[in-house]
């Protein structure tokens, strides 16, 4: 028993039930911004305190079924930071639509603490718990505004295809179990390594794929990502692509990188088809986009795409891409995001159309926007070309340079339709010239996320070291 | 004599009809019964497993009873989701619900 291991999991959980008791005891409490303000305090003590934390692989809790690792450490602060991210933006957003403020600061709370479960787990029991944890409270926050026609519709697909793509994972999970009559991955992985290859084996491999290639939103499994996109309050869409897409990229690279490390030459194949597709689903659909937030969903897709990348490549430096990359996609799709929250708050619509004329009502905005955007598409001063440029080069390295030039060429088509949205930004002029109001808490995010885009961009050396050591300390 | 596969095969089916039940019906409510029922085939093929493979350790029937509470929880959701939208448009049909779509 060693509890340090799960005292960022405790520390979430507990501030979760402080907000919903406090709105219990003094009602004012739940429909003022102090539960956000609570939560967001929290959540600075919380990051602040994971960086004091031991982490080794022999950091572990109950017969290690729980691990508290490099990798393990690092995506938890991802996820701390995304949630501090999403609570400062909620606070001005959340107004119009609710009362009760206070529960859905604590919710966040809840999925944050699936999402850690998910990074440490070393044991598909655990694993499924925390996944079920994220999932239904993304379902809860998916459907919060509730006199809103597209939020309860987009909860309804949620938890109808997220429940079916479980039930194919709990499948897959039972095959392996009768396979291996093991459920840790350090177990079933000693006796795939005795080498007893069953057909079986190809049927797990595949369902467990389609389960995880839900949460990632891998093509064929990439339904419902718009709609709910679409139909979830802005900041909540925003912690869908940043933070249940990389709990789902945590528990991919433990699932193929630790369980089934034997059985490359079967799940390879199957994980470049589906790759292909997400690149060239993800990004020719985003062209014909007309609603902002379902533009930035086919294109979290085609990000899903890229980074896959990394995970065929299947080496040290394939993996700190990947780590790398969710790194600088979290700022950039943060400030996208916060942008679109403005611009919600402002106009009341996320259509590409409201954009015309942005330049002259607010230029602060469209900067923020502009960085963003560029960052997303790979453009050289910001982050996002590195990224890309890493997981390029070590796809070739590793011999897969059809791929890596397919992904180049979609992300020149990626290139084409942000430059669109920037160029209805930039040009054109609107009837209404009110200029916008955008709240301090939203325009700190914004200055934040863009700023962090900018120095990853100019300056990487420090983040792809810090990438390097976690991924040499994984494999 | 009944064995494993016997257990395995209806499992098979009944997940089968759960996954063809998830995709032809047109009432959410019929497409949770269609997710009940494949969450039921996993636990009969966990407890099986658990049964003829291994029946010193019981963590198949231990990751049964897990999955017997999320799914409790996941229905409940579910439904939950299912009235909000009838109080809000009076429909329980999937197709009917295409506010959102591309």
């Amino acid at each position: 028993m060693n509890i340090s291991v799960v005292s960022l999991e405790l520390a979430a959980l507990s501030i979760g039930f402080l907000i919903i008791i406090f709105g219990l005891i003094f009602p004012s409490f739940r429909s003022s911004k102090t539960g956000g303000y609570l939560a967001i305090i929290g959540l600075l003590s919380m990051l602040i305190g994971s960086f004091f934390l031991p982490a080794s692989n022999t950091q572990t809790f109950i017969n290690a079924f729980y691990v508290q690792d490099d990798l393990a450490l690092f995506f938890k602060q991802l996820f701390i930071l995304a949630a501090i991210f999403i609570n400062a933006m909620s606070l001005h957003y959340l107004k119009p639509y609710t009362k009760n403020k206070g529960d859905y600061f604590a919710l966040t709370f809840f999925a944050l603490t699936g999402m850690m479960v998910m990074a440490s787990a070393a044991e598909f029991i655990t694993l499924y718990i925390g996944l079920e944890l994220m999932t239904f409270t993304f379902v809860l926050l998916t459907a919060y505004k509730k006199q809103d026609l597209k939020s309860g519709e987009a909860g309804l697909k949620y938890i109808l295809l997220s429940a079916i793509s479980s039930g194919v994972l709990l499948y897959g999970l039972s095959l392996l179990y009768g396979l291996t009559g093991k459920l840790d991955f350090a177990g079933i992985s000693s006796v795939f390594s005795l080498g007893a290859t069953s057909p079986l084996v190809v049927w797990a491999i595949i369902m467990l794929l389609s389960g995880l290639g839900f949460k990632i939103a891998l093509v064929p499994f990439h339904m419902w990502t718009p709609d709910v996109y679409e139909g979830a309050p802005t900041p909540i869409t925003a912690f869908l692509a940043v933070g249940s897409k990389a709990a789902g990229f945590i528990a991919f690279i433990r699932v193929f990188f630790h369980v089934f490390s034997v059985y490359t030459s079967i799940f390879m194949p199957l994980l470049i088809t589906l790759t292909v597709l997400t690149l060239l689903i993800g990004n020719l659909i985003a062209l014909a986009q007309t609603h902002l937030k379902r533009f930035l969903a086919y294109s979290s897709i085609a990000h899903a795409g890229y980074i896959l990348l990394g995970v065929i490549a299947y080496s040290k430096l394939g993996l700190s891409a990947i780590l790398f990359y969710l790194m600088l996609y979290l700022f950039a799709n943060i400030g996208a995001f916060a942008g679109v929250t403005a611009l919600v708050i402002n106009t009341g619509h996320d259509r590409i159309a409201d954009l015309t004329g942005l330049w002259k009502r607010s230029p602060f905005l469209s900067v923020i926007f502009l960085i963003s955007l560029l960052s997303l598409a790979g453009i050289p001063p910001t982050a996002g070309f590195i990224g890309k440029f890493y997981l390029f080069t070590e796809a070739i390295h590793q011999g897969y340079l059809w791929l890596a030039a397919l992904a180049l060429g979609m992300s020149l088509v990626a290139i084409y339709y942000y430059l669109m949205v920037l160029r209805t930004l930039l040009s054109g002029t609107n009837e209404e010239t009110k200029s916008f109001i955008i709240p301090f808490s939203l325009r700190l995010v914004m200055i934040v996320s863009a700023g962090m885009t900018l120095v990853i961009g100019i300056w990487p050396g420090p983040f792809t070291d810090i990438a390097l050591r976690i991924a040499q300390s994984f494999l | 004599m009944i064995g494993l596969s016997h257990y395995l095969f209806v499992a098979a089916a009944l997940f089968c009809i759960g996954v063809y039940g998830v995709l032809t019906k047109k009432n959410a409510i019929a497409v949770v019964m269609g997710i009940e029922f494949m969450l039921n085939a996993v636990n009969i093929n966990l407890i099986a497993f658990n049964h003829f493979m291994a029946p010193n350790h019981v963590i198949g029937q231990l990751f049964a009873i897990f999955i017997i509470g999320v799914a409790a929880a996941e229905v409940s959701l579910g439904l939950a989701i299912i009235l909000s939208l009838y109080r809000q448009r009076h429909l329980v049909a999937i197709d009917e619900m295409d506010i959102l779509k591309w």
